[in-house]
């Protein structure tokens, strides 16, 4: 499985925002803190605010801040945003060939693996991982 | 809410209340597995077997089983908690959290160092908990088949 940038990216803003919700940060205030590009954050976060995930702050001093619901929003919830998680097999429709079994026996552990990677994004609560990075920063 | 809880060993008197609280995550209702579980658990008080109830006021608030395995699956003795659940009206409140504290605290007593538990992957609700308390996709993975073709 490979989680792609976008995902990636909104991960990290979600996560920092969300660390401190009163707190308002500027996309390059983020993107510098993780070395990514802040043109493509701030594209990432114009989603995350359409989402309601994430407020967009004008004025001074402005910025986005997290607006989320921090323990029933999941790591799953904000990479569904971006992209469906779904295996991509470049196979031919089963029916049409002679491999037709080979091919659906593909497809069918393909899924056993994004249904397991779903099940693991999908109970892993923003307040969770910040919990679990706050303990890996005090090791 | 949870300096009002008190964690303690289930007694028989318990059994009505735990079937009432196994009712709420799963509809089906099992009085002769309970009262095996009580046997084994609660009566018996077999080394490394924990049955414990949160109580607030008098009134049973939430269970959690658990106990020491050794050598399934080619383990070495590990803690394993089987059955766990609380009240709606009490949840969010750290009740669980309490439970499997004194759980572990005991399972460490008794000598292991490790705690697993199974959930459906469709209980998201119980395995965001499990999650929360710093549990994770453990080494060993668990398989299965129909068999009702054979």
């Amino acid at each position: 499985m490979k989680i792609q940038k976008a995902s990636l990216f909104a991960l990290y803003a979600v996560l920092e925002l969300a660390s401190d919700p009163e707190r308002q940060l500027s996309a390059t205030d983020i993107a510098d803190k993780y070395g990514i590009s802040t043109h493509h954050l701030a594209k990432i976060l114009r989603t995350l605010v359409r989402s309601k995930l994430v407020q967009a702050v004008r004025g001074a001093g402005g910025g986005y801040r997290f607006t989320g619901i921090i323990n029933r929003t999941t790591l799953l919830d904000v990479i569904e945003l971006f992209e469906t998680l779904e295996s991509e097999l470049d196979t031919p429709s089963p029916g049409n060939h002679a491999g037709g079994a080979i091919i659906e026996e593909l497809q069918s552990i393909t899924r056993e693996i994004d249904d397991l990677t779903k099940a693991v994004l999908d109970t892993i609560t923003l307040e969770t991982a910040l919990n679990s990075s706050r303990q890996r920063a005090k090791l | 809410m949870t300096e009002q809880v008190t964690i303690r060993n289930a007694m028989p008197t318990d059994f009505d209340a735990v079937i009432k609280l196994d009712l709420v995550g799963d509809p089906q209702e099992k009085p002769t597995y309970w009262r095996g579980i009580f046997d084994r658990y609660v009566t018996s008080g077999r080394a490394g077997s924990i049955f414990l109830v949160a109580e607030t006021n008098g009134e049973v608030i939430g269970f959690i089983v658990g106990e020491v395995r050794a050598w399934e699956f080619g383990s070495p003795p590990c803690g394993w908690v089987f059955a766990l659940s609380v009240s709606p009206k009490t949840r969010e409140m750290g009740v669980g959290q309490l439970m499997l504290e004194e759980m572990c605290k005991r399972l460490k007593k008794a000598g292991v160092t490790t705690v697993r538990t199974m959930v459906d992957r469709e209980n998201k609700l119980t395995l965001s908990f499990f999650r929360s308390q710093g549990m994770r996709t453990g080494r060993y993975i668990e398989l299965e088949k129909l068999i009702d073709d054979i």
